[in-house]
């Protein structure tokens, strides 16, 4: 049986609705990190759906990149948040914003 | 064959006094300054010599290509230095009397502050003098003709603390951009009609080309001849050269006697085969000439200020060499040029003699009774004064009844009458020689019992003869001055007119030459030795047999008195018509309308505009992640609900 592609569009809408509304509501700067790599995921999940669905490999290889930067984020966004930490010792977001004028 | 001449040394050397002088010379001792600037233009001097020795084994017209300048498409110019017999005058007279400008500058300018920044300009003078001679081509000629003004421009404000002579400097400098702009336009065209501006090219494209007749050569040679009368001070330009005289009087003797003011005649003998085509610009030429001539020497007759007489009768003077060239007399206006740069430059320096000896006193009336105080300057004034008045045998004497007897004697539409004012204007000229002679040497002292001093010179003792550095070149030049026309002695009078003989490869006019009698030559010499004669006789009679008359005609005929004290009153005139409106145009509309209305308010509003906007906008900064998270899938719901519903087909993805 062939899942139709509508399927997996709808499952990933869903879970970019869910990150984009996680990093909107979300105090915790980890929390929010977390929806982004949700709403990558989202994406990525488009991806695999229409390269399976035209027999595309390119979609495919572009989910390995969307990993690749997502992974290089995830380590300099770590880093980040350590120092922030360390500095003001919160992962409120809410009182990190020294760069309003 | 010959082998190089090394031309470019001749200017170059004097460039490098001027680097040396200017660099370094506040720093070095006074001596050391005097000794860089008078080698500096020995050495050119010693090689125009050596030039002349080894004359004999040259082929003239001789080039130098020393690189390539500019090449753009098909325009192409070049480094590239001339010498036939024209330029050989030329270097003669710049060199020579230069270098005996700057000995005597050495004894004048001893006393004055700047003296090294003095001697870097008159060798930066000389640089740009002998480029404008040597140069082949319009573009180099043009290099050293701005440079010459610049030089100039810096030796008229060289006491620059004085606001006049900051401002004839300025004045001189303007006056001449005007003219240059004739001498660019005039490139113009010949770069578009010749593709080049070696001198040699187009003149031989001319020479190919006999049905080339006015036209475009007039429009040319109009242009050429508003170059000219910048450079030459002739009508209508003339007004910076009397005010020139705020230089120091040995840079009025080199600059704006001898050399620089004559580089307009030099020009239009240089060109004179696109003049030849033109008969309408040689007639212009003559006209602007002889009115120069006849004008410049009425103002003179009148004025108290010793240089500014002699300014005129420069102005004067240069008229007639312009006259000369107008009825294609070229190689007369070279004479005259070559003799007037003696005489002349014997007077200015005289008169910076008599200045000097008088502590910084110009002013006419207030001098007197000279003679036996300083009678080596007494001496060797009177050679110039007879010379400038064309007593035979005197240099002037030649070189002037030539251009008389050219102008009596051309077919030209205008001869006569040119000759004729030229006539006048001898007399006149005589009147006012004589006159500064009488007043300056004559008589008893008018010197009030202070001299005040406003020259700089600190030593004001009493009259005194000046050193002999200063008057070494005086007794040279009135040598010059005595033996200078010897060289144009006209067949009619026993001589071989060897300067005409000599210019004529270079100067002799396309066409027949007219050629009158040596009977009609000798009756126009003796009228015009009449003429100067009465002259000198009125002179005689008013300043030195009865000194109350000149006051008595200036009473009778204050009319005409007032209009030739006041020049005129064209400096008014000019100034009324040209000056104050383009600087209520500059003031109101450019400076007023332009620059602070568009250009600082344009900015203004532009500046406060980027404020006002920043100020609103920088409240969406709000510093807080989320929001700008919000904004941002804000603006993205937005974009997907466009595409969605399709807003018009201009927002096709």
């Amino acid at each position: 049986m062939v899942v139709p592609i509508a399927y997996y569009l709808v499952l990933s809408a869903i879970l970019f609705s869910i990150g984009v509304a996680a990093f909107l509501m979300k105090r915790n700067i980890i929390t929010i990190f977390m929806s982004i790599e949700l709403m990558l995921n989202a994406v990525n999940l488009t991806f695999v759906a229409f390269a399976h669905r035209w027999h595309q490999v390119s979609g495919q290889i572009f989910v390995f990149f969307v990993m690749v930067v997502a992974a290089a984020e995830a380590a300099v966004g770590l880093a980040i948040i350590i120092a922030l930490f360390r500095t003001r010792s919160t992962l409120n977001v809410d009182q990190v914003d020294l760069m309003k004028l | 064959m010959t082998s190089s001449l090394h031309l470019w040394l001749i200017p170059l050397v004097p460039f490098a006094g001027f680097l040396v002088n200017g660099l370094l010379g506040r720093r070095l001792p006074k001596w050391l300054v005097t000794t860089v600037a008078w080698v500096a233009t020995l050495i050119p001097f010693l090689q125009v010599l050596n030039i002349v020795l080894h004359y004999s084994s040259l082929t003239l017209p001789y080039t130098e290509n020393v690189g390539t300048w500019i090449t753009a498409g098909g325009f192409h110019a070049d480094f590239a230095f001339a010498f036939d017999q024209l330029t050989l005058i030329m270097l003669l007279v710049v060199t020579g009397v230069g270098f005996l400008i700057h000995l005597y500058s050495a004894g004048y300018m001893a006393h004055e502050e700047g003296y090294w920044r003095f001697f870097a300009y008159l060798n930066l003078f000389m640089f740009f003098m002998l480029t404008l001679v040597l140069a082949e081509n319009f573009l180099l000629m043009f290099v050293g003709w701005e440079g010459v003004g610049l030089a100039s421009y810096l030796l008229i404000g060289f006491y620059f603390t004085r606001d006049s002579a900051a401002k004839a400097g300025i004045k001189a400098f303007v006056v001449n951009r005007i003219g240059d702009f004739g001498f660019l336009l005039a490139m113009f065209l010949l770069i578009a009609h010749f593709g080049t501006l070696s001198f040699g090219q187009i003149f031989t494209q001319v020479a190919q080309h006999p049905e080339l007749q006015g036209g475009f050569l007039t429009a040319v040679a109009l242009f050429l001849i508003l170059g000219a009368t910048g450079k030459s001070a002739q009508i209508p330009l003339y007004v910076w050269l009397p005010d020139a005289m705020e230089g120091p009087t040995p840079v009025s003797a080199l600059i704006h006697a001898a050399t620089m003011v004559t580089a307009g005649v030099y020009m239009v003998a240089r060109t004179h085969l696109i003049f030849d085509r033109s008969p309408f610009a040689l007639t212009t030429l003559a006209i602007i000439g002889a009115a120069t001539a006849l004008f410049a020497a009425t103002i003179g007759l009148v004025q108290t200020d010793i240089k500014r007489v002699l300014a005129y009768s420069t102005v004067s003077q240069l008229g007639y060499m312009f006259l000369a060239c107008g009825v294609a007399a070229y190689s007369s206006g070279i004479f005259h040029l070559l003799t007037h740069a003696f005489f002349k430059a014997l007077l200015f320096l005289g008169a910076g003699s008599v200045i000097h000896s008088l502590s910084g006193e110009q002013d006419m009336r207030v001098m007197g009774g000279l003679r036996k105080k300083i009678p080596i300057t007494f001496w060797t004034m009177t050679m110039a004064v007879l010379a400038i008045c064309g007593i035979p045998p005197f240099a002037g004497f030649f070189s002037k009844d030539e251009i008389l007897y050219q102008a009596f004697v051309s077919p030209g539409p205008v001869g006569k009458i040119v000759w004729f004012v030229g006539l006048f204007t001898a007399g006149l000229t005589a009147f006012y020689m004589f006159r500064l002679w009488y007043l300056t040497f004559f008589g008893e002292s008018r010197a009030p019992e202070t001299t005040h001093d406003d020259h700089g010179h600190e030593h004001a003792h009493g009259v005194h003869e000046s050193p002999w550095i200063m008057l070494g070149p005086l007794v040279i030049l009135a040598i010059l001055s005595v033996i200078g026309g010897w060289v144009g002695v006209p067949e009619a009078m026993g001589g071989h007119a060897e300067i005409t003989h000599f210019l004529a490869p270079v100067t002799q006019p396309v066409g027949e030459a007219a050629e009158g009698s040596n009977s009609q030559e000798l009756l126009l010499a003796a009228v015009s030795v009449a003429c100067v004669a009465i002259g000198w006789f009125l002179a005689h009679l008013m300043y030195f047999a009865k000194p109350e008359l000149p006051a008595q005609l200036a009473a009778k005929v204050r009319g005409l008195y007032t209009l030739l004290l006041h020049k005129y009153w064209v400096d008014e005139l000019y100034g009324a018509l040209i000056v104050t409106p383009i600087l209520l145009l500059s003031r109101y509309v450019l400076k007023g309308l332009l620059d602070t209305g568009v250009i600082t308010g344009g900015g203004l509003v532009l500046g406060y505009s980027a404020q006002g906007i920043g100020s609103l906008v920088q409240r969406i900064q709000s510093g807080n992640i989320r929001s700008y998270a919000g904004w941002l899938a804000i603006g993205a719901a937005a974009l997907l609900l466009l595409t969605y519903f399709g807003f018009g087909t201009h927002l096709s993805f």
